[in-house]
């Protein structure tokens, strides 16, 4: 881990995306997949979305250079493409607030040093309401207190455990602590029958 | 005290706790394709990292294959580009690779099961959402991101978090025309898009016992469309006498010592659950979706539903869904002319789907004006169904017979729809441009329930036309 892979406390703008269970799919269509790179997914992020609606929020110049991003439940189901995140981050989004994330999305945000803090609806609607009203106003994520700061305003998120540690340490690209337990890979793979042969 | 398959196969991989509190799980199977592992390799190049055990991950390409001409190099310059890669990253980093003119080649979670390589009590990950699929062999198998394929072929390991367990008791006998597609349909709209999430799903009961390997397949694919990443069936008789002779499968007395732990990696009798649910198979009837998530879907007598009576939480996503598919509130589905038909996918891509869909179409014709494509999951599942002369009952209907691939599923090769075309499909998402044309539309249905509606070149209830 390095000193730049610890996620404490993200500010900025927010940038606010109405609608529940919104996938992968619409969040960087498959064409875009066709790239043996993550380069230049910036520029196709809800292209589908965006075409369709031409008031998405991510055409509105009053978003352009947001970094967190608003969103609904169930935010990123559907396909395990890391690309989806890719886009949002290549974009410019540092970090998501809403009510709850796709499980498969979720671990991709974290591997990739995103996080995603869920509030309940209550807060999320507040919160939504203040940056509606004062688009150009800062918010604050905690991952330290899990909380979400508002105009004056400190509101309970969720973040498991696990994610926050390791946004906190800065150990979500897991390669590295994974390989510190080399002989205990070596010994749970010798215990596993179907790895040694019935 | 009694386990679950979940409590044992977690226990029996965990490797440690890592200092974020996950475990730190030791993957026994890995699966790549060429879409989310070329990053994952230039990231481990980047890193000057090796594959940990290049025997444990097996290649394949399907997302981008052509299914017309798969004459190299392909038309797709992109296309080519993927899958030059992930032969060179098998070939330098050692890994085994089901290449287009290997036989074995397919739908990865296709030919995972159907060469022997998924088997009990295995963790298994793939980069993609529908490795759920692997669990109906009674292991536990979790779609990944690019970062964790790179943390697998790293270390044979992901930090994970255990999920909860909910228990999803079929009991009864399906009605004819009623497929493990539409239980699998009926399922996600009971307990919703996000009803899974932070759950492991263990499908049980007397329906489920009875089912074949194929159908097990089908129910354990679509788990992720209800939110859960894992879901799997206990491994018996159906998964013992299934798993024999394949080609990775051990033979001999050692395919008796592996049923022996097999066995005992099932879940226990009076073990524990976080929740369980119960469904009755007799009251389903043949499923289709009339929205834009795998939850919107209804029997297709039932009338398509009108937004102001869903619940105040559903009410605008309804209207959204119904405006984008053009769909008339309190009219049945049933009746609805479609553009294309396509029977394929990991969902429904195997040789008893190719058979039910057969079931309906012979001796009949297409409908005019109506393209319609089999798109056989693997080239075994093609080989043996042209060993049968299905391909050409569907050539005499009217429709392509093509070659392995994901195809229509996801749109990524040649196989797309245009405009708004309607497309019913055997597939597994009806999300909006999920089939490559922004606009196209999507109702997601059981192989059958497909093959009806390309006949007839409407919606059709499927019970009609079974001889």
């Amino acid at each position: 881990m390095r000193p730049d892979d610890i996620r404490r406390r993200i500010s900025g703008r927010a940038i606010p995306l109405s609608g529940n269970d919104i996938d992968t799919d619409r969040i960087i269509p498959a064409r875009f997949l066709k790239s043996i790179t993550f380069e230049g997914l910036e520029a196709h992020v809800f292209e589908d979305d965006r075409r369709q609606m031409p008031d998405h929020p991510f055409n509105q110049p009053r978003h352009q250079g947001a970094t967190i991003l608003l969103v609904g439940q169930n935010f990123g189901c559907g396909s395990s493409r890391e690309h989806a995140p890719e886009a949002l981050r290549r974009w410019g989004i540092r970090g998501i607030v809403g009510e709850s994330f796709a499980e498969i999305f979720f671990g991709n945000c974290t591997a990739i040093g995103l996080p995603c803090l869920a509030l309940n609806s209550g807060d999320l609607a507040r919160l939504n309401k203040f940056v509606a009203q004062h688009p150009d106003h800062e918010i604050v994520l905690d991952l330290e207190d899990r909380v979400v700061r508002f105009d004056t305003r400190n509101v309970p998120a969720l973040l498991s455990d696990g994610a926050r540690n390791q946004l906190l340490i800065g150990t979500w690209n897991a390669t590295g602590v994974l390989l510190e337990a080399e002989n205990e890979i070596d010994r749970v793979a010798r215990s596993l029958p179907y790895v040694t042969g019935y | 005290m009694a386990e679950t398959l979940l409590d044992k196969v977690w226990q029996a991989h965990t490797v440690r706790t890592l200092p974020s509190g996950q475990t730190q799980l030791f993957i026994g199977l890995h699966l790549i394709h060429e879409v989310t592992s070329p990053q994952a390799f230039q990231m481990l190049r980047e890193a000057g990292l090796k594959v940990r055990f290049p025997g444990r991950t097996f290649a394949t390409i399907d997302h981008i294959v052509p299914t017309a001409s798969q004459a190299r190099p392909f038309a797709d310059a992109m296309a080519e580009e993927m899958a030059v890669h992930l032969a060179r990253n098998c070939n330098e980093f050692d890994i085994p690779f089901f290449d287009l003119d290997s036989e074995r080649q397919g739908i990865v979670h296709v030919i995972g099961p159907e060469l022997g390589i998924t088997q009990p009590g295995m963790t298994v990950a793939c980069g993609d959402s529908h490795t759920s699929t692997h669990g109906a062999l009674g292991a536990l198998a979790f779609g990944i991101g690019t970062s964790q394929v790179r943390d697998v072929l790293a270390t044979q390991c992901l930090a994970m978090t255990k999920p909860k367990l909910r228990q999803i008791r079929v009991e009864g006998k399906p009605a004819r025309g009623v497929y493990a597609k539409d239980v699998i349909l009926t399922i996600i709209r009971r307990l919703g898009v996000n009803g899974g999430v932070g759950y492991a799903y263990e499908y049980a009961g007397s329906a489920i016992e009875v089912m074949s390997m194929e159908e097990r397949l089908t129910i354990c694919n679509m788990s992720i469309e209800g939110g859960a990443r894992v879901g799997y069936v206990n491994p018996d008789e159906t998964t013992f006498e299934y798993l024999k002779d394949r080609p990775f499968a051990p033979t001999g007395e050692a395919f008796n010592r592996a049923v022996a732990w097999w066995k005992s990696m099932a879940t226990d009798p009076g073990a524990a659950f976080d929740d369980v649910v119960r469904l009755d198979a007799a009251s389903i009837e043949p499923m289709l979706t009339w929205g834009i998530n795998p939850g919107q879907s209804i029997g297709v007598t039932e009338p398509i539903p009108d937004s102001s009576n869903a619940p105040d939480a559903d009410r605008i996503a309804w209207s959204e869904a119904l405006a984008f598919m053009s769909l008339e509130p309190g009219r049945t589905i049933a009746g609805t002319p479609i553009d294309v038909a396509f029977i394929g996918s990991c969902t429904n891509g195997r040789l008893s789907d190719l058979r039910a869909a057969a079931e309906v179409v012979r001796g009949r014709k297409i409908a005019k004006g109506l393209r319609a494509l089999v798109v056989p999951g693997s080239q075994a599942v093609a080989r043996t169904a042209e060993a049968e002369g299905l391909h050409e009952l569907f050539l005499t209907a009217g429709f392509e017979w093509r070659k392995a691939g994901c195809s229509l599923c996801l749109g990524m090769n040649e196989d797309k729809l245009t405009g708004r075309e309607l497309c019913a499909a055997s597939s597994n998402r009806n999300f909006k441009g999920r089939m490559g044309s922004p606009i196209g539309r999507t109702l997601l249905m059981s192989p059958a329930m497909v093959a009806a509606a390309a006949i007839r070149g409407q919606i059709v209830d499927v019970r009609e036309m079974l001889p």
